[in-house]
């Protein structure tokens, strides 16, 4: 079984899927003989031809909006936004067509799409090249968001995420691309959208994370054993359809709960999370739902200084385990 | 295609419908029983004309909301019409969940449509895409106002269409408002078919209440990009013989003069004198059509009418793919 990184693996999941449906095709920003600016599709245009590796114009509503044209005209489209950042010329297209073509035409239509996106920080991309952006879309009914976090995952989401018959954001964190290796076995397989997983078993409570967060939170599950803590660490994998039996699971079985996550803390993926865990599980907690998060403030600063005290980082995750352990 | 005498009847008959129908939901409007109506009179020959140049179920129609005549031409039927217009669960658009005139027929290769102007226009280009990649014979035809065309998705989705030269026809239906805004305060431009050139392809002026000339202007552009040549932009001078729609008041921006004058251009009575000067209608059989067509409209509303409402609890329907049970 080959090891490959991040990048390489949705690389792998793609050409697989392009080499078996010839419906599916990529569009974007420097696709094609670049191969993307991070270079997820490096090669794809030799393999398949400008037409089914299109270099698009720079302008990212079309992008989105011609590939839900094309996708109702029954092609698989994939589009790449070259940033996360730069998702927002066509948040309108997203949320006011693609998560509403279904729905408003009372299932006669349907947008089988995937938009790529690579977001998040760490990587000294200041304010228009860190952000992470999921909770603007997983608010949207009619989307499906994801968030893969490992090499095997990565390869099997993107390839059921290229399948689905709904529009689904596909969230990369660019600081994992290289950063991440792992076995990815070469047959055909899926990861099912909407299933989450449990990354590291533990009694004493339960982190529920995904991107880069997930990798510090399971390195501070490791200094935690170490001080007698047993962390369970949940990769939720999809953000939207959330797979609230794992987490709900987990919960009851710890009684504690810590949320990361890189984006701002207000109003972020952690507060719908914390909402549901004390609607339906109060009785089993044990103590707060603790959040560790991004900072409030409008987006990611460039120097390094201001950057750390942006992002979390294993080090705050683990304060926060330990206050958490305290209850 | 060169149109025979029997084509002229069938584009006469299909605006007189057009413009029936929609007097009739204003009538229904009033009565109270249709909460909104926006209207196709005064662009009737550019929607006749237009539509009449593609071939339905085969070619690709991406509308915007006041195209009725568009609708009717390419298959839509007054009873489609009305159980939008009152929101009936059997509403071919939507099932009663948009607002009505937010067209869609999925066997007619009519798109679906939102509310917010021009986000439907990159659909269009997407759609020419996906022609071009798979080989198709189809061409794919999309409209808006020029109040729209200020929109950046009309920008981008004709610079997609030049850079790929997609089978791609852009009509903008040129009215002269945006609900209030005249086009004076839209763009510096007279016409927006002059845009096309910035994008690397034909534009074209045509006469929207000159029926016979939309369609040999679109006829042309379905021809050209039949062939692989590429999108035309064409603009139709039309008329809004109506309000916006009926929440809005025209005369609070229109002088009583303008709105005298615009009758008079009625592209309806245009075509019209036409048929009755080259001898193809007579005062009989236009009298003949014009019953037909009202029975077809009464009829409609009878039936939608009496049709029934959604159900409540298909609410949380459709919001993803439904596996069959
Ligand atoms: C994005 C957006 N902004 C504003 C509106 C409100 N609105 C609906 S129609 C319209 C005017 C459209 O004018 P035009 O494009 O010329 O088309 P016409 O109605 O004249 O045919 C406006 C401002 C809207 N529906 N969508
Ligand atoms: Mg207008």
């Amino acid at each position: 079984m080959p090891e490959m990184n991040l990048l390489e693996a949705i690389r792998a999941g793609i050409d697989e899927m392009m080499a078996a449906d010839e419906r599916v095709y990529i569009i974007g920003e420097d696709v094609g003989k670049r191969g993307g600016v991070f270079r997820v599709t490096e090669g794809l245009v030799d393999k398949y031809g400008e037409m089914r590796v299109i270099d698009s114009p720079l302008a990212e509503s079309i992008i989105v909006g011609s590939s839900i044209g094309a996708a109702m005209y029954g092609m698989r489209p994939i589009a790449e936004i070259q940033f996360a950042d730069f998702i927002f010329p066509a948040f309108n297209q997203i949320v006011s067509e693609a998560a509403r073509i279904r729905y408003r035409s009372n299932g006669a239509w349907d947008v089988p799409m995937v938009i790529r996106a690579p977001f998040g920080g760490g990587i000294h991309g200041a304010l228009y090249h860190s952000q992470s952006v999921e909770a603007f879309f997983a608010h949207v009914p009619g989307l499906k968001v994801v968030v893969p976090s490992t090499p095997y995952d990565a390869k099997g989401l993107i390839k059921a995420s290229i399948e689905d018959p709904d529009p689904v954001l596909f969230f990369e964190h660019k600081k994992l691309y290289r950063l991440i290796k792992g076995q990815v076995p070469e047959e055909d397989y899926r990861v099912p959208i909407g299933v989450a997983d449990v990354k590291r078993e533990g009694s004493d409570m339960t982190v529920l994370s995904y991107g880069l967060t997930l990798h510090q939170s399971l390195e501070a599950a490791e200094q935690l054993s170490a001080e007698g803590v047993e962390v369970e660490v949940v990769d939720l994998r999809t953000l939207r359809p959330l797979d609230k039996e794992t987490i709900l699971n987990s919960v009851r079985k710890t009684g504690k709960v810590l949320i990361a996550y890189e984006d701002n803390r207000f109003l972020g993926y952690g507060a719908e999370l914390a909402a549901i865990i004390s609607e339906e599980v109060f009785e089993h907690l044990d103590g707060p739902i603790m959040r560790v998060a991004g900072a409030d403030v409008p987006a990611m600063p460039f120097s390094p200084p201001l950057e750390e005290a942006f992002m979390p980082s294993t080090e705050k995750i683990a304060a926060a385990m330990r206050e958490l352990a305290g209850y | 295609m060169q149109l025979e005498r029997d084509d002229l009847l069938k584009m006469y008959r299909l605006m007189l419908l057009a413009r029936l129908l929609d007097e009739r939901t204003w009538q229904l409007n009033r009565q109270g029983k249709a909460p909104f109506v926006i209207s196709c009179q005064g662009h009737e020959a550019a929607q006749v004309g237009a539509a009449y140049a593609l071939k339905p179920g085969k070619d690709w129609v991406v509308p915007y909301y006041r195209d009725l005549a568009v609708m009717l031409t390419i298959g839509f039927t007054p009873l489609d019409h009305m159980l939008g217009l009152l929101g009936r669960a059997d509403d071919p658009n939507s099932g009663g969940r948009q607002m009505p005139s937010h067209y869609s027929h999925r066997k007619l290769n009519i798109v679906t449509h939102s509310s917010p102007t021009g986000s439907q226009v990159p659909h269009a280009s997407g759609i020419g895409l996906a022609i071009k990649m798979r080989g198709d014979d189809a061409v794919v035809w999309t409209s808006f106002g020029e109040g729209t065309s200020s929109q950046g998705d009309v920008h981008e989705a004709m610079n997609l269409a030049g850079v790929y030269n997609l089978p791609v026809i852009f009509f903008c239906e040129n009215n002269g408002y945006a609900i209030s805004v005249p086009q004076k305060k839209q763009m510096g431009i007279e016409n927006v078919a002059d845009r096309a050139a910035g994008y690397g392809f034909p534009g074209v002026v045509v006469d929207g209440t000159d029926v016979i000339q939309v369609y040999e202007a679109t006829a042309a552009a379905v021809e050209r990009a039949r062939r692989g040549e590429g999108p035309t932009l064409i603009e139709a001078k039309c008329l809004r013989l109506t309000a916006h729609s009926s929440d809005d008041n025209e005369r609070t921006y229109r002088s009583p003069d303008e709105l005298k004058a615009i009758r008079s251009q009625d592209p309806i009575t245009r075509f019209t004198d036409y048929l009755m000067v080259e001898g193809i209608l007579d005062e009989a059989s236009q009298k003949r059509i014009r019953e037909e067509v009202m029975a077809q409209i009464n009829e409609a509303t009878v039936m939608a009418e009496r049709a029934p409402l959604p159900d409540p609890a298909t609410l949380e329907r459709h919001v993803y793919a439904e596996h069959e049970a």
